[in-house]
């Protein structure tokens, strides 16, 4: 789950982190009565959960409250990358006079939370680690013992900070490590960090991404959730721990289990169909969990729906309950290709029959194997495109 | 023989107070696996489809030998669960549990560093020796035994391999989920050294994914270690970045984890690389 960055300021302020003066904001109004009280000159930064903002528009300089105002309404409700900015912060406008990365993140290698430093701030890390690797510093932190203030010492060396400034340094990257542990984080950034003129630092742009496993220790932060970040589908499928995730096509395609699923749309595409959406139930799936899954591979317009469900913990009877609970709801002309093996498979497409051979509708084609699950469906959207054309 | 279980592992399993837990349980008898014993906090002294259950790992051990554990508790209960076995000494642990918070598995590995406790997962499917002990939960009906070692780092695509495998005549030593968590104890490098040791191993099955740096880790190991040959299949490659595909660990991350790269690296090690997974047995007997 990711946070806002007004949100992320928030936590990285409780952890001692500087942050520039700001509120947040969700009408005009607001906007300049916030940019009245903090500062002369702000900063308004559309509040969306996607990066580029910049580029696109979304921070903007304004020199008095009234031009604040102006940028404001225009700001407000536009889109970036299809998501909707809700919510300005205002910040307090800092000069800079040189920038810096510093982030918490894992190395999933060393399976260890790594401390990521560079004097090449208010990039994308990943880029600057792909284009100039000898300037990108890192340090895997053992968690039984934490971050050291000696490993941070170090850091403050490679990157070319001056003596006086390594104490403030040293309290910032601690303070990341903190919040990183207490929040159960996965990625905690300050990019850029910046040197003012005066010699302090600031934390201008902040990105945290907790571990949705742990969101259960921290009913607090799962408040922040902001759902309108978020399509339809996808906050359905969180609400039954399902995964969903929009590809765009035109054949929904319903899984149970992950590595199948991509080597199922893979395959799809490769052969030219386009899947509508991947949906995920997981191994241990009951018939409810199926079928809302089935409803949500559905989508509008969609004729075709791939099941591949090769099954270990669930067994395949419960699988086809949930399916044909779910056909119940689907359109009578809709046709589902089904691949269904492992532990009681024969009970399972007992319940399907009268789908495959019977009356029932919509029809169920059965597919023997993955090869033939992803082959007859391409086969299904062909006919039904040459349907569609006479 | 196989590799790390086989017809003298005893099994203990955490979590037959869970439905997930039972069903797991109840396979592996119908499988013929050897459990030993139970446990499960405030449960002790019961029993499960004839199966003693305890209130401690060590009071386990101590009535049953036990030598090896499955862990499939809830996920707040995993780290529970694996340091106390690992503490009393059990060097093989099976986490089937998936989304086991992430901090919860940096402190147990760091924990774990330099004992001689084995952990494979979390998220992992199990660990299968075909003919000698399935650990965690496999359709029986699609393994063999033979001399193929297969990895995998989802358990579906492992099912789905194995079954083309015994179709086309090419039996398994052992059959391994690695896990799906964004971390894994055991990755496939330290499970390709297994392979290489075994002597019961010709060939090994990579069944890689997006996400991570397992393929590339395991590609590096393949170059400078392996004599045995390694067939793999990458899948993701038209997954979206920045999103999770299903695994907690499936998802390419700016630069990192994509497909392609994996791919790239693998195929540079000497690995030949399929394009679908019916390719992968074709691929074996060429070997």
């Amino acid at each position: 789950m990711r946070l806002h960055e007004y949100q992320a300021k928030r936590i990285l302020d409780r952890h001692g982190v500087p942050v520039p003066a700001g509120e947040v904001a969700t009408s005009v109004a607001e906007v300049q009565q916030i940019a009245e009280r903090i500062a002369r000159r702000v900063v308004l930064k559309a509040q969306v959960l996607t990066g580029g903002r910049g580029l696109a528009g979304g921070i903007q300089l304004a020199h008095d409250p009234q031009e604040a105002g102006r940028l404001a309404r225009r700001m407000f409700g536009m889109q970036i990358a299809g998501l909707s900015a809700n919510k300005l912060l205002v910040d307090q406008a800092v000069d800079v006079d040189r920038e810096f990365y510093l982030g918490i993140s894992l190395d999933r290698g060393l399976a260890l939370p790594v401390i990521v430093a560079s004097s090449r701030g208010g990039i994308d890390i990943a880029q600057v680690t792909r284009d100039t690797p000898q300037h990108v510093y890192r340090v895997p932190i053992d968690p039984l013992v934490g971050l050291r203030a000696y490993q941070v010492r170090a850091l403050a060396e490679d990157i070319g900070l001056e003596r006086e400034q390594v104490s403030d340094f040293c309290s910032i990257a601690l303070g990341l490590y903190r919040a990183f542990m207490d929040t159960d984080a996965i990625l905690v950034e300050a990019n850029p960090l910046v040197v003012r003129p005066d010699g302090g630092f600031c934390c201008l742009n902040s990105k945290i991404v907790l571990d949705d496993n742990a969101l259960f220790r921290h009913p607090d932060l799962v408040d922040l959730r902001d759902e309108s970040q978020d399509i339809l589908p996808e906050r359905i499928a969180r609400r039954h721990g399902i995964t969903y995730v929009r590809l765009g096509g035109h054949v929904g395609c319903l899984f149970t289990g992950a590595g199948l699923a991509m080597a199922s749309i893979d395959r799809l595409r490769d052969l030219g169909v386009r899947p509508a959406n991947f949906v995920d139930v997981g191994k241990g799936a009951t018939a409810e969990k199926v079928r809302q899954g089935l409803l949500l591979a559905r989508n509008n317009s969609i004729q075709v729906v791939l099941v591949n469900a090769f099954c270990s913990v669930a067994s395949c009877d419960e699988i086809a309950r949930g399916i044909v609970d779910g056909c119940a709801d689907l359109e009578r002309d809709m046709t589902l290709v089904v691949r269904l093996d492992g532990p009681g498979h024969k009970a399972g497409w007992d319940l399907l029959d009268p789908h495959v051979t019977g009356s029932k509708r919509p029809r169920i084609v059965r597919a023997a194997s993955s090869r033939e699950v992803v082959a007859r469906t391409v086969e299904v959207v062909q006919e039904t495109e040459e349907a569609s054309v006479r | 023989m196989s590799i790390l279980v086989n017809g003298h592992t005893r099994l203990m399993v955490h979590g037959v107070d869970t439905t997930e837990g039972i069903v797991y349980v109840d396979r592996m008898l119908e499988a013929g696996t050897t459990v030993v014993a139970a446990v499960a906090v405030g449960q002790g002294g019961t029993w499960h489809a004839g199966v003693p259950v305890f209130e401690t790992v060590r009071e386990a051990i101590h009535a049953t030998d036990a030598n090896a554990a499955l862990v499939c508790v809830r996920p707040p209960q995993v780290a529970e669960a694996i340091l106390e076995t690992a503490d009393a000494g059990i060097e093989l642990i099976v986490c089937a549990t998936s989304h086991v918070p992430v901090r919860d598995m940096i402190e147990v590995n760091a924990y774990l560093s330099g004992q001689d406790t084995r952990l494979v997962g979390p998220g992992s499917p199990g660990v299968f020796s075909p003919g000698s002990c399935l650990v965690g939960a496999f359709p029986p009906h699609v393994l063999s035994a033979g001399t193929i070692g297969v990895l995998s780092r989802s358990g579906s695509m492992a099912y789905e391999v194995t079954w083309l495998l015994t179709q086309a005549g090419l039996g398994q030593s052992t059959v391994m989920g690695i896990g799906d968590g964004l971390i894994v104890a055991t990755g496939f490098a330290d499970a390709l050294a297994l392979f290489e040791d075994d002597p019961a191993t010709e060939q090994v099955v990579l069944l890689g994914e997006i996400g991570g740096p397992e393929e590339e880790i395991a590609a590096a190991y393949i170059r400078d270690h392996m004599t045995k040959p390694v067939v793999a299949l990458v899948v993701g490659h038209t997954a979206p970045p920045g999103r999770r595909m299903g695994h907690q660990g499936a998802i390419v991350q700016g630069y990192s984890g994509q497909a392609r790269m994996k791919v790239e690296a693998l195929s540079k090690a000497g690995v030949r690389i399929a394009e679908t997974l019916d390719d992968i047995p074709a691929l074996l007997r060429k070997g």
